[in-house]
């Protein structure tokens, strides 16, 4: 099977009265049917920036400088901006961390929904009026076409995020890239939208990205996982291996630090330091001045090292299995 | 943990009724047209608890269940509509007003809690200072000696809050509440805006504060892992109330109500094997509106316990098991669920 997204060397850099950030560096994955990779890192780590990067939806001064993005085959980089808009919303899809600013306020969820229907299909008024109340039941909304009529304020911040799910699923994108779209929400109603969304994606064979900076939720719905630190994947590989016997130390770390890896009321065991600054990252492996394991190699930039369905950035990857750190 | 020492925190009977300020005119007008009181919303409803000397106390719960409106109380923000709050024997509030420099509290949001335009050295030496728990001319050094306790080079007490990370900043707010020298000490919500790596350091420096200066905390959170870590009791809230409250291990262990359960099952976790661990069971519906909460237990309407009686009968918050109490009617059939393992 040909996969549904393939991303190479993508690289996104942002040119600024103080210098050139390099936000995404060297990306690179692929993407299947239906496949759902988890896209984890902490703020500035470049997750979301490469999500926008998939759509093309960076604006000056930042600029996809370099790489390729194929969605079914044709490649999206370069493509002319109305071509791009052609795809956008039909073949790829984006839900957001807040729908409050993703929904006009101004017009119905209704009327919302059938513009963006009336972007990419002729429809008559009938038809499209039950294209989107089937959509909104399709998400969990009860009395669909009566809340078509409603305006966003007047839904729960858990029912807003379904709505702008169920606009994304409209015209059954082949990819969903999905930036944080549980942060805002409480663990019930996270919970929730986690289960409907696993199974909008095997229902309609949606391929997804779904960026979080949660190992745990994204544990949850992924099967693949990509770590992500100060703009390269420093790591990738299946779920349930990423997460018991990580390859980086920077994975490692992230895992350690979680609460629940420690007994209760002992000091965690914390990653030193902060990220650096992206306008002024060390040479070589940016995590190498947090890292236990840095030696004077760390000072060029590592070579994506794959085995086995996995791959790594790193000159001293992991390789004894854990022993505890990741028990609930 | 700590079960002999004495009772530093009492809060007895509190609630928090926000209703709309009417002017004179208003309310007369509302009298003419018989009108009937205005919406009020009850944001916390009869709790009483007491918390030991030197003890944490976590309080869960989701958006809108007055975890944080009753944090608040207990630092004295806001006064109680009725009841009262006691620290070491005193009450807090004396005629609407605060009376006691003895707690202090830790917003969420360390980039809206400093004032941007002050040096944080001068933040931190504000309160000290007017309160004259240090004189003008021992500031400095006073400053120094927080900052460095927060984890923080001294010398940077001339910089100004944008210069610093957003885990530095929540440390200049850690020191800047206990330069203060408080007994108690409100977290509320300490670490959500953290990203993980930085999350662990300032829980790091959390446990290790609290344990150097014996302060007794009050630690306020969505995050049940973490809450679970620093916690020595837990308080569960729904809907203003409280409905279940124990030692940590118990509630996380055995939760005796519905809710406490379901919100358990709900947090995403990674199993031992790194298992997809997500197939839970999410609590159907939402949250009711606080404005116009379902009759007797709030829980009711989602709760897979619920019979008639929730309807009809507010339960009260009894003992469900030695040191363990919870608002429910049903608590026992929750009880008899298996223990939880990781608890």
């Amino acid at each position: 099977m040909s996969p549904v997204l393939e991303v190479r060397d993508l690289r996104t850099e942002f040119f600024t009265a103080a210098g050139t950030l390099r936000a995404v560096n060297d990306v690179s994955f692929s993407l299947n049917e239906g496949e759902i990779i988890g896209l984890v890192g902490e703020s500035g780590s470049g997750k979301s920036v490469t999500g926008f990067s998939l759509l093309g939806l960076i604006d000056a001064p930042g600029k996809i400088t370099g790489g390729s993005v194929r969605l079914k085959g044709d490649e999206l980089v370069g493509m002319a901006q109305p071509d791009l808009r052609r795809r956008r919303g039909r073949d790829i899809a984006m839900i957001f961390q807040d729908p409050i600013a993703t929904l006009n306020p101004l017009l119905t969820i209704g009327q919302q929904m059938e513009m963006a229907l009336a972007a990419h299909e002729r429809l008559s008024p009938r038809a499209s009026e039950d294209r989107c109340a089937e959509a909104l039941e399709r998400v969990g909304i009860p009395s669909a076409r009566a809340r078509l009529k409603a305006y966003p304020h007047e839904f729960s911040g858990g029912m807003r995020q379904r709505v702008a799910i169920s606009i994304a699923l409209l015209h059954r994108p082949a990819v969903i890239v999905a930036d944080e779209p549980t942060t805002a929400l409480d663990v019930s109603i996270q919970a929730q939208i986690v289960t409907e969304m696993k199974m909008l994606a095997r229902e309609f064979g949606v391929a997804m990205i779904w960026i979080s900076h949660d190992l745990a939720v994204v544990s949850g719905i992924a099967q693949r996982i990509a770590v992500m630190y100060a703009g390269r994947i420093v790591e990738t590989g299946p779920a349930a291996q990423v997460l018991r016997q990580p390859r980086h130390p920077y994975t490692r770390g992230l895992l350690d630090s979680m609460p629940h890896a420690t007994a209760p009321g002992q000091a965690l065991r914390q990653i030193p330091g902060s990220m650096p600054s992206m306008m002024a990252l060390p040479p070589g492996c940016a995590f190498a001045p947090r890292c236990a394991f840095a030696s004077p190699a760390c000072t060029s930039v590592p070579e994506l090292t794959e085995a086995a369905g996995r791959s790594w950035r790193c000159f001293h990857p992991l390789d004894q299995p854990a022993q505890e750190g990741i028990t609930s | 943990m700590n079960q002999h020492r004495e009772t530093y925190l009492k809060i007895e009977n509190v609630s928090k009724i926000f209703g709309p300020r009417l002017s004179m005119g208003d309310r007369i007008l509302r009298a003419a047209i018989r009108r009937g009181p205005p919406p009020s919303l009850t944001a916390v409803s009869g709790v009483s608890l007491t918390l030991a000397k030197g003890q944490t106390l976590g309080l869960v719960g989701e958006s809108g269940c007055g975890k944080s409106t009753l944090g608040r109380v207990i630092a004295g923000i806001y006064p109680p509509t009725t009841g009262k709050v006691m620290l070491d024997g005193l009450a807090l509030m004396e005629e609407g007003r605060k009376v006691t420099t003895a707690v202090q509290t830790v917003f969420q949001d360390p980039f809206a809690s400093l004032d941007p335009r002050m040096k944080v050295g001068e933040a931190v030496a504000e309160g000290p200072v007017a309160h004259g728990i240090v004189p003008r001319s021992g500031a400095r050094a006073h400053v120094a000696k927080w900052l460095s306790h927060a984890g923080l080079d001294p010398t940077l007490a001339d910089r100004y809050p944008h210069q610093f990370s957003g885990g530095q900043r929540q440390r200049i707010a850690i020191a800047r509440a206990l330069a203060m020298q408080p007994k108690l000490l409100i977290c509320d919500e300490p670490v959500a805006s953290l990203d993980v790596s930085i999350q662990a350091q300032v829980i790091n420096l959390f446990l290790e504060l609290r344990r150097d200066l014996d302060l007794t905390c009050v630690f306020i959170s969505h995050d049940l892992s973490v809450v679970r870590h620093v916690s020595d009791r837990v308080a569960v809230m729904y809907l203003g109330r409280i409905v279940e409250l124990g030692e940590t291990h118990q509630v996380f262990g055995r939760p005796s109500h519905p809710y406490t359960a379901a919100l358990l099952d709900s947090v995403p976790r990674i199993a031992a094997e790194g298992e997809v661990l997500m197939e839970v069971k999410p609590i159907s519906g939402e949250i009711p509106s606080p404005l116009n909460p379902p009759p007797g237990c709030h829980f009711a309407p989602r709760c897979p316990l619920a019979t008639a009686r929730c309807t009809a009968e507010i339960p009260s918050l009894r003992e469900t098991a030695p040191g363990q109490r919870a608002a429910c009617h049903h608590a026992e059939s929750q009880l008899a669920e298996p223990e939880r393992a990781g608890a």
